[in-house]
């Protein structure tokens, strides 16, 4: 992150650099296997209910259970269901939910964040603390919590997302923000008179967005994550919506027997998982951040 | 020094405290409250009322709170509403078995983090760094009831060689654990492991780099001196706060390995009484697990100051 890449940028010289930062990220293999992934995944889960083989929902009764054959290219479940259909369309819940959550996540952690950096002061102490307890409490029992009390559809686990993934941000934002505040080019802009909003806009967000879009992949993994981890729980998708986590849950049953109904969700979703991560990674390297120092969840 | 002790106290306490609060609203936040998991479906008019009555449920929010936060610090959790026992001796168990599980994870997931950030460290972008750095963000960010279900795959199903879930009580001794405690050990291991690693690895790539170690090199001191006598000392202090921070996930994010692994543990416990509505308990264990996040942190911190000089100043925030 260069100190000259203060705010106001030809709109010429952001978009060659935005091609410059994925060239550099498909010069690494792990870029170009991470991207391939998620795409790969993305377009699946838009695309699947175009070309599913079965409907998810059709039981089968002669075929339960039934080993990968020439009909069913995956086998079935304990209800004669096909898996590969089931899988193909088991990330569509989980990537629309997490591809909502994740922005929105950044940008009011990223806010109050690069705010909260450059005001400092006694509301800096006070929120900060409110963090603190906040990231003390383990994610799942703040997630079972919100969903016991305003249930589990989308309406309600996209905000809840939004809103606990984001308080990680607020973190990130703040420490890259106080980072800056104290170099020349704010001092100058503080001096000139500028507002706060008017720092903010100007001098900060360009230089905090690089930290905030490496931490914005991390949160969209940790959010899948949870969200898998909920449905396998059985406190999220709710049945027959064929979905990865319900998916694992229901073979655990029938692993003895059937193994290979839990092979096809386990590797599409460590896939999207690995891949998001491996994406990361090549965006942190492309422009320059250390990731490792990213929090538990 | 002891003016930082004394403001970082204070400050892990204001933190448990805000917390206690957040959990109280959130659980008064709930539909329903102890009386109408008591009586389930006979929870309407005259009952209900004489049981919230009973219970002190008629009285303001904030009177109830103080009384449990007050009960809390005494170490008196309140009742189950689920089966009228108190919940100390009932959360007693499960957090005796989660120290357990705990324990091992740590006890084996510390040394071999340790060993594999320093050696991937070193070993900067070469194959062992690649292969092994890939492998740990793997082991991070797959979800543990993944691996978990692999593992149990591979191990109990294929192998044999450990049963895939526990079958002990709460309340049996230590001893009933073993072996079917080897599998969700091993998954809290690995991520434990990834997590600790990476910092460590990030820390001595940072150290092996800084001017007094380029400085000792050109000075002559062997190689194996300079990482043991000048590297690591230094490169090692960052793993006391993720430890702190891991020690932290443990204790609250094994929730899903132990409902997987039917381990009766605090997660599993917590799980259970959020589906039985036993609000009392969800309670308690949420403070149980903040207050030790909170306090596994402050520790951190502490040894920190008590090795690295440089934060002893009151500037010196927790990150």
């Amino acid at each position: 992150m260069s100190a000259g890449l203060t705010a106001p940028v030809p709109m010429k010289a952001r978009t060659s650099r935005l091609s410059a930062v994925i060239r550099e990220m498909l010069s690494r293999p792990s870029g170009c296997i991470g991207l391939f992934l998620v795409i790969a995944n993305v377009a699946l889960a838009l695309f699947s209910p175009f070309f599913a083989p079965f409907d998810f929902k059709a039981m089968n009764a002669n075929a339960i259970l039934a080993p990968p054959d020439s009909t069913h290219w995956l086998g079935t479940d304990q209800l004669g269901r096909d898996i590969l259909t089931r899988t193909i369309l088991g990330g569509r819940q989980a990537i629309l939910v997490t591809a909502i959550a994740t922005p929105l996540a950044v940008a009011w952690g990223g806010l109050l964040g690069i705010y909260l950096g450059l005001a400092g002061g006694r509301l800096d102490d006070i929120l900060m603390r409110v963090v603190d307890a906040f990231l003390a409490l383990p994610w799942i029992l703040k997630m079972l919590l919100m969903i016991v009390t305003f249930g589990t559809g989308i309406g309600v686990l996209v905000p809840t997302l939004a809103f606990f993934y984001g308080i990680p941000v607020i973190r990130i934002a703040r420490a890259a923000t106080q980072n800056i505040v104290a170099r020349d080019f704010v001092l100058a802009a503080r001096a000139r008179g500028h507002s706060r909003v008017s720092i903010m806009r100007r001098e900060l967000f360009g230089n905090v967005l690089d930290a905030l879009m490496v931490e914005g992949a991390m949160r969209w993994s940790w959010m899948l994550l949870a969200f898998t981890s909920l449905s396998f729980l059985g406190f999220g998708v709710s049945p027959p919506t064929p979905d990865w986590g319900l998916m694992i849950a229901d073979s655990r049953n029938f692993m003895a027997i059937a193994p290979w109904q839990a092979f096809a969700p386990v590797i599409a979703l460590s896939s999207l998982i690995i891949g998001i991560n491996l994406t990361a990674d090549a965006l942190a390297k492309a422009l320059g951040i250390d990731r490792a120092q990213t929090a538990v969840h | 020094m002891l003016r930082i002790f004394i403001r970082r106290l204070l400050l892990g306490i204001a933190t448990v405290a805000i917390v206690s609060g957040i959990i109280f609203a959130a659980v008064e936040a709930l539909p329903g409250d102890a009386c109408t998991a008591i009586l389930q479906r006979d929870a309407s008019g005259e009952r209900l009322s004489n049981c919230r009555r009973e219970l002190g449920l008629d009285r303001p929010a904030v009177t109830r709170y103080v009384e449990w936060a007050s009960g809390a610090v005494r170490g008196d959790l309140g009742i189950s509403a689920h089966n009228n026992k108190p919940i100390a001796s009932l959360v007693g168990d499960r957090l005796k078995n989660t120290l357990l599980l705990a324990g091992c994870s740590l006890a084996l997931g510390i040394p071999l983090a340790l060993f594999l950030g320093v050696l991937t460290g070193l070993r900067r972008d070469r194959f062992s760094d690649l292969a092994l750095s890939t492998i740990a963000i793997f082991a991070m960010t797959i979800p543990e009831f993944v691996t978990a279900t692999v593992l149990i795959f591979v191990f109990s199903i294929w192998l044999g060689w450990v049963p895939g879930i526990v079958t002990a009580s709460a309340s049996a001794p230590l001893s009933a654990f073993f072996p079917g405690i080897a599998l969700p050990v091993l998954v809290l291991t690995m991520v434990m492991t990834a997590h600790i690693m990476r910092t460590v690895r990030s820390s001595v790539i940072d150290v092996m780099s800084s001017d007094y170690v380029q400085m000792a090199t050109l000075k002559g001191v062997p190689y194996w001196q300079i990482v043991f006598r000048h590297a690591l000392p230094n490169a090692l202090l960052p793993a006391i706060n993720v430890i702190a921070l891991t020690v932290g996930w443990l204790l609250g994010g094994v929730v899903v390995v132990e409902k997987v692994f039917n381990y009766p543990g605090l997660g599993h416990y917590m799980i259970d009484s959020i589906s039985d509505r036993d609000l009392p308990v969800v309670q308690a264990i949420a403070l149980i697990v903040a207050a030790a996040y909170v306090g596994v942190n402050l520790a951190a911190d502490l040894l920190a100051m008590a090795f690295n000089p440089r934060l002893r100043t009151l500037k010196a925030r927790s990150p």
